[in-house]
């Protein structure tokens, strides 16, 4: 039975081109990840802590 | 060393921090109320033997409370803050699952299913390391952490960041699979470019698995702890707009961290 890849990283990855820009879908999505990831980190509240008054 | 066998090499002044039998010494009940018992005989404030003074140069630059605190400034109640945590704590599993690849050997990762398992712990902990890392100096960028002699934890920061990267590097390389043949015939032409091809040669599996798995894991790792030790020595840093209230923990006195202080 062959496996079930959840990313095939045997095949080459799909780029993306834009002007003189070209970027493969795999990185597209890290840097879009990270970026995400930083705005949630500064939006998000932070839960409070046991309360020590 | 016996009890009876006096050490030629201890000085009268260092007798009680090398005494090591119980029967050189009162242990019973009167110590402390006996005034010719030094109560701590590891400690000899005036000393000069090197372990007294890498001590108070440890205790000056980093006591335990600035080592493991349980206050922080109202401001590190922030999400941005655990970016760092995060990344130490990806490091370490990549750490956990590259040492069980190291002793269980290719035969078993790249074949059976808990090895293949193992494998892409590996992978995707490094994955996360990297997203972690990022975001980590994203945020300590856009407060410019480096302030307040706080450069070296940046720079320490810079040089992790060069050696995770070779690290990644080499353990791409070190695939045996198609991935890694690409990747290093494509390495291989710029790296002789630059004239370093004949030290770090890509095409070189041994030198690849060696660096990957020995020297630059040790690097990261030495580099990491020396990086948190700075950020526990120095305090979190402040907000740009709160420079004037500098300091590292809560006082006592539950004074707020936006609080200017004179
Ligand atoms: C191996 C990778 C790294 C690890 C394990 C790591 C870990 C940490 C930890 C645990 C902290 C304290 C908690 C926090 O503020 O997040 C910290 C603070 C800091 N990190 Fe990193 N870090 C890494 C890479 C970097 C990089 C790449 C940079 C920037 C080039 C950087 C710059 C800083 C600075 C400037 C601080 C101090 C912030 C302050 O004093 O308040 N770090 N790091």
């Amino acid at each position: 039975m062959d496996p079930i890849y959840l990313a095939g990283v045997n095949d080459p990855a799909t780029y993306i081109n834009w002007g003189w820009l070209s970027i493969s879908v795999p990185n597209l999505i890290v840097i879009l990840i990270m970026i995400v990831l930083f705005a949630l980190a500064i939006l998000l509240p932070f839960p409070k802590g046991r309360d020590r008054s | 060393m016996t009890a009876d066998s006096p050490n030629p090499a201890v000085e009268p002044d260092n007798v009680q921090a090398v005494v090591d039998s119980p029967a050189d010494v009162d242990t019973g009940s009167s110590v402390g109320l006996d005034p010719t018992v030094d109560p701590d005989p590891g400690i000899d404030p005036s000393s000069s033997m090197w372990t007294s003074r890498l001590r108070r140069a440890w205790m000056s630059k980093l006591p335990p409370d600035e080592l493991l605190p349980d206050r922080q400034p109202a401001y590190v109640a922030s999400w941005i803050y655990v970016f760092g945590v995060l990344t130490l704590a990806a490091f370490l599993v990549i750490l956990v699952t590259g040492l069980v690849l190291a002793f269980a050997g290719p035969a078993w990762y790249h074949t059976s299913s808990p090895g293949l398992f193992t494998n892409s712990l590996h992978f995707w902990s490094v994955q996360l390391f990297f997203v972690f890392m990022v975001v980590h100096l994203w945020g300590k960028f856009w407060m410019a952490a480096w302030r307040g002699r706080r450069a070296m934890t940046w720079i320490t920061g810079v040089v992790a960041f060069l050696a995770s990267i070779g690290t990644a590097f080499t353990g791409y390389l070190v695939q045996t699979n198609f991935d890694s043949q690409w990747i290093s015939f494509e390495a291989k032409d710029g790296l002789n470019a630059v004239g370093i091809g004949a030290f770090f040669n890509v095409a070189n599996l041994g030198q690849m698995l060696l660096l990957h798995a020995c020297l630059l894991p040790l690097v990261v790792g030495v580099i990491a702890v020396w990086h948190v030790l700075l950020v526990r020595s120095r305090g979190v840093v402040p907000p740009i707009d709160t420079v004037d209230t500098e300091f590292s923990v809560t006082p006592a006195d539950g004074a707020s961290a936006t609080e200017v202080r004179p």
